[in-house]
């Protein structure tokens, strides 16, 4: 078959500009700036643990307020009439498609010292209080960004729960409450994984919500990545590192939903 | 009663998130109309911060560079990525998988990680940072949602139907051509679509491969968020915000549209 050759340009391209970029970046990892192998970048990340650490910390928070946020606003759309449906999700596509940057932007504006929220406030005699630059306005600005990520997944395996299923539950018995662990909870599990895979993703690699909202003070692990290779830190070789660090992360997260969603969907096809 | 009461309140928590998703844009939107430098405090209503926004040369610079570096990334993307779609739709099982690891690999890794991967690239190989290194990161991270939106559309066409028309006398351009580029179309332009809107939105990818000269839009506002209060950015905030808004309504309202004739049709059939 000559239809094979199509693939040809891309897999090109793959190579020069997917492939060997990730290889450098494995390089730099495991050299030095004299070009030594070494494991010393590693070792050097290590020591930024607690940044680490806070990162993914603030990316479960960020995520878990979505899922929380999330998870009845999909399921109560789902269960609007046709053109409601189709309104509301429009809805919450809109902002996405607003540059995050700006939408972060009009947090600051919220949020700052004699922003619009404290100087609300004052008026009725409360605050001013220190809302920006702490970890809190930090997780806010991922919540604020990523929601529709979660709530669109949600949504969309929702909207196929057939709704005779759950009448069907009812008359058996069940529960409001029962209904929904018992049938559309399970149904609902691979949205779920999906969900907290896109919203914990960008949280966790962010380096921007941070220093817009964090003011700087307060570091993830991808300002470190970020300042390695343009800010005064300049090391690429530690920046590469940390790179993959990032990835493990990453990695080890699709691992742990994808545990979540297979054995479930396992039973749901014996069934 | 209860399924009244359910109603008003699942309509409540409706309306509670998105206030929370629009109220810091109507902000925002307000705020492009105050007439102060400090972004808390109100001091009437002026437009000549839209004035301002249409004078700013490094903004429209960014705006066209933005608008080029999608155009070219995204067609380019179409271009390759559908190819590519055909190419590895004919492969055998295994090149395919192998084929498919990879290409998942800029759709699965974070922005950032792609950014400075792309970054090292151009460094090591002494490519100076222009518009050129932006266009070609930006189609990197298009191809693979051109062949995502592709191959599925390949999988379900009938493979025969290639096959007769070569029997009936197409040389494999023609069939193409003919056959399977009518069946695909759907997949390519919303691998175009996609494409496009990503590449007009990207900043973390875009941040690394820029420089100075190159700045698209994204790139542009993030330098100006961190110097100094721009109330600019409030007003160009509202113009994107009212330039999606009309543009989802448009295309929503061609859809349902769509949908009723399909209706009436399917009723006449």
């Amino acid at each position: 078959m000559k239809a094979r050759i199509a693939a040809a340009p891309y897999l090109l391209w793959a190579a020069l500009f997917i492939i060997i970029p990730m290889g450098l970046v494995g390089w730099y990892a495991i050299t030095d700036m004299d070009g030594n192998l070494t494991l010393d970048n590693f070792s050097a990340s290590m020591r930024f643990a607690p940044v680490i650490g806070s990162s993914v910390w603030l990316a479960i928070i960020a995520t878990g307020i979505c899922l929380v946020i999330a998870y009845p606003l999909a399921y109560m759309i789902s269960r609007k009439s046709g053109i409601g449906q189709r309104t509301l999700i429009l809805l919450v596509m809109l902002p996405m498609w607003m540059n995050f940057l700006l939408r972060t932007y009009a947090w600051m504006t919220l949020l700052e010292n004699n922003g619009v929220i404290n100087r609300l406030l004052g008026m009725i005699g409360l605050g001013p209080y220190e809302m920006i630059n702490t970890p809190g306005a930090v997780v806010l600005g991922m919540v604020y960004n990523y929601l529709p990520f979660m709530i669109l997944p949600l949504y969309s395996v929702m909207t196929k729960i057939e709704p005779l299923l759950i009448e069907a539950a009812t008359d058996l018995g069940c529960s409001p409450w029962e209904t929904m662990k018992r049938v559309i909870l399970p149904l609902s599990l691979p949205g779920i994984a999906t969900g907290i895979t896109m919203v914990f993703v960008p949280s966790v690699s962010t380096f921007v919500i941070s220093v817009m909202l964090g003011g700087g003070s307060f570091m993830l692990i991808g300002d470190l990545i970020e300042m390695q290779f343009l800010g005064n830190a300049y090391n690429p070789h530690l920046g590469a590192a940390l790179s993959l660090v990032l990835m493990a992360i990453l990695l080890l997260c699709m691992v742990i939903t994808d545990m979540f969603s297979n054995p479930e969907e396992k039973e749901g096809l014996l069934l | 009663m209860t399924k009244k009461q359910n109603s008003f309140t699942s309509n409540l928590y409706i309306f509670i998130v998105m206030a929370f998703m629009y109220l810091p844009i109507l902000v925002m939107i307000i705020y492009s109309f105050n007439d102060s430098k400090s972004r808390g405090a109100w001091a009437g209503f002026t437009t000549k911060w839209y004035a301002d926004l249409l004078q700013n040369e490094s903004i429209l610079t960014a705006l066209w560079n933005t608008l080029i570096v999608a155009v070219i990334s995204s067609v380019v993307a179409t271009l390759l990525g559908t190819a590519a779609a055909v190419g590895i739709q004919a492969m055998k099982k295994r090149n395919r998988e192998l084929i498919m690891n990879f290409t998942y690999l800029p759709v699965m890794s974070p922005e950032i990680v792609m950014g400075v991967s792309l970054m090292l690239l151009f460094v090591m190989f002494g490519v100076d940072f222009s518009l050129f290194t932006v266009i070609v990161a930006h189609i990197t991270f298009n191809v693979p949602y051109v062949i995502l939106s592709v191959l599925p559309k390949l999988r379900q066409m009938d493979k025969y139907l290639f096959e007769a028309a070569m029997d009936l006398g197409c040389t494999p351009l023609q069939a193409f051509m003919k056959v399977m580029l009518p069946e695909i179309m759907p997949g390519i332009i919303s691998g175009f679509l996609i494409a496009f809107t990503f590449s007009l939105d990207d900043f973390n990818i875009s941040y690394f491969v820029s420089g100075e000269r190159a700045q698209t839009l994204p790139v542009l506002i993030y330098s100006m968020t961190r110097k100094r209060v721009s109330p600019e950015i409030n007003a160009l905030s509202a113009i994107i915000f009212v330039v999606v808004l009309t543009v989802l309504i448009i295309t929503n309202l061609n859809d349902v549209r769509k949908e009723k004739q399909l209706q009436k049709g399917g009723r006449r059939g």
